[in-house]
């Protein structure tokens, strides 16, 4: 499953086709190119982008699931940040909610700062982690037809995804990043602000 | 004795604080707490790998409307530096309570570095810190410590001091 044969998706168009119409699914994006990814595909009050907090952005999605257990809650972050965090793959799968969903945009390397290989890139297997810390569904999609027929799935069961894309870089495009203004918007869209 | 009293003066604090997420990394000086998280059909208990998890789980459950608690050891301070930029950047509250080791007749010298630096590297990191040094005193420290968290949107900490906890002996 790993090496790097087999990461030829455009990083981009696979967020694009992940959100398109996301109603109200509540998306959490990690660090890096992930947040320009989804800032690209349309920036929004219900997403929530990390600048930085790497290794946290599955536990934020976790909170928030448990905290929304009618709403579906998406979390797309990249295989550094994962593997960062990847203790938090024991403690999702130990919480069972049945709300969230993981998809990990995996290109074997840290891309913010070099391209050097992460451990992805060699021989570590996030979704086999995944299924042996206790996730009920693990996928992994190399081709675009395999992101489409995840898309849905995504939104409607307790699914741990694996996306092998391409490593090359795409222009930057840059949401929001004041982090007391997406928490704030994000709530206020919730309809959960305090005050 | 005193022990499940103020204790239970603490938990009795978080559910007037209206605490529905408790994320933890297991203390024996938490035990009563965790407990009785566990028992409560209002409170959603994870229990964590390592304490950072426990402030991204309460930035999540913030945004979605829930108030949360993270209760670990003075040892655990020292893993979560960098998510602390989370709540601080993000202005959301951020309550935990820490049992402290490396003080009071720490008997393990392993305990004895991060529990010395524990009060000096949160308030480094940009929390506000309490500390609770007698039992009669926990339930009201948590109560004030919950009010500024969520009254202002600040991160807290609530340090028991090992003198109140009880050493502990092997």
């Amino acid at each position: 499953m790993s090496g790097r044969n087999d990461l030829t998706l455009d990083r981009r168009a696979v967020v694009a086709t992940l959100l398109r119409d996301p109603g109200e699914l509540l998306v959490v994006t990690g660090l890096g190119a992930i947040t320009y990814d989804a800032g690209a595909a349309g920036d929004r009050p219900l997403n929530f982008y990390l600048w930085g907090a790497m290794g946290g952005t599955a536990m934020i999605g976790l909170g928030l699931a448990l905290a929304q257990p009618t709403k579906r809650v998406l979390v797309l972050t990249g295989d550094g940040d994962m593997l960062m965090g990847m203790g938090s793959l024991a403690t999702i799968a130990a919480a069972h909610a049945p709300n969230l969903a993981i998809a990990v945009l995996d290109n074997a390397a840290f891309g913010e700062t070099g391209a050097q290989s992460s451990h992805t890139g060699l021989g570590a297997d996030l979704a086999a982690i995944a299924a042996a810390c206790g996730w009920p569904t693990t996928v992994t999609a190399r081709s675009v037809d395999e992101v489409a027929a995840l898309q849905p799935r995504l939104r409607s069961e307790r699914l741990f995804a694996v996306i092998r894309i391409s490593p090359a870089e795409v222009a930057r495009h840059l949401p929001p990043r004041d982090g007391a203004y997406l928490a704030d918007r994000f709530r206020r869209a919730l309809g959960v602000a305090e005050h | 004795m005193p022990q499940t009293t103020w204790q239970a003066d603490a938990f009795a604090a978080l559910k007037r604080a209206r605490i529905a997420q408790v994320g933890y990394v297991p203390d024996a000086g938490h035990s009563h707490l965790i407990k009785s998280a566990h028992a409560d059909p209002h409170m959603h208990t994870t229990v964590l790998t390592t304490e950072e998890e426990g402030i991204a789980l309460a930035a999540g459950a913030w945004l979605g409307g829930h108030r949360a608690v993270l209760l670990m050891q003075s040892s655990g301070v020292g893993n979560c530096i960098n998510m602390l930029s989370l709540p601080v950047n993000c202005r959301m509250p951020f309550l935990t309570l820490v049992t402290m080791r490396g003080e009071w007749g720490e008997f393990n010298p392993w305990q004895v570095p991060m529990g010395s630096a524990t009060p000096a590297v949160l308030t480094a990191a940009g929390v506000h810190v309490h500390r609770v040094d007698r039992p009669d005193e926990a339930g009201e420290m948590v109560g004030a410590a919950a009010a500024l968290a969520f009254g202002s949107g600040v991160p807290v900490a609530v340090l028991f001091s090992q003198r109140l906890i009880g050493t502990k002996v092997f």
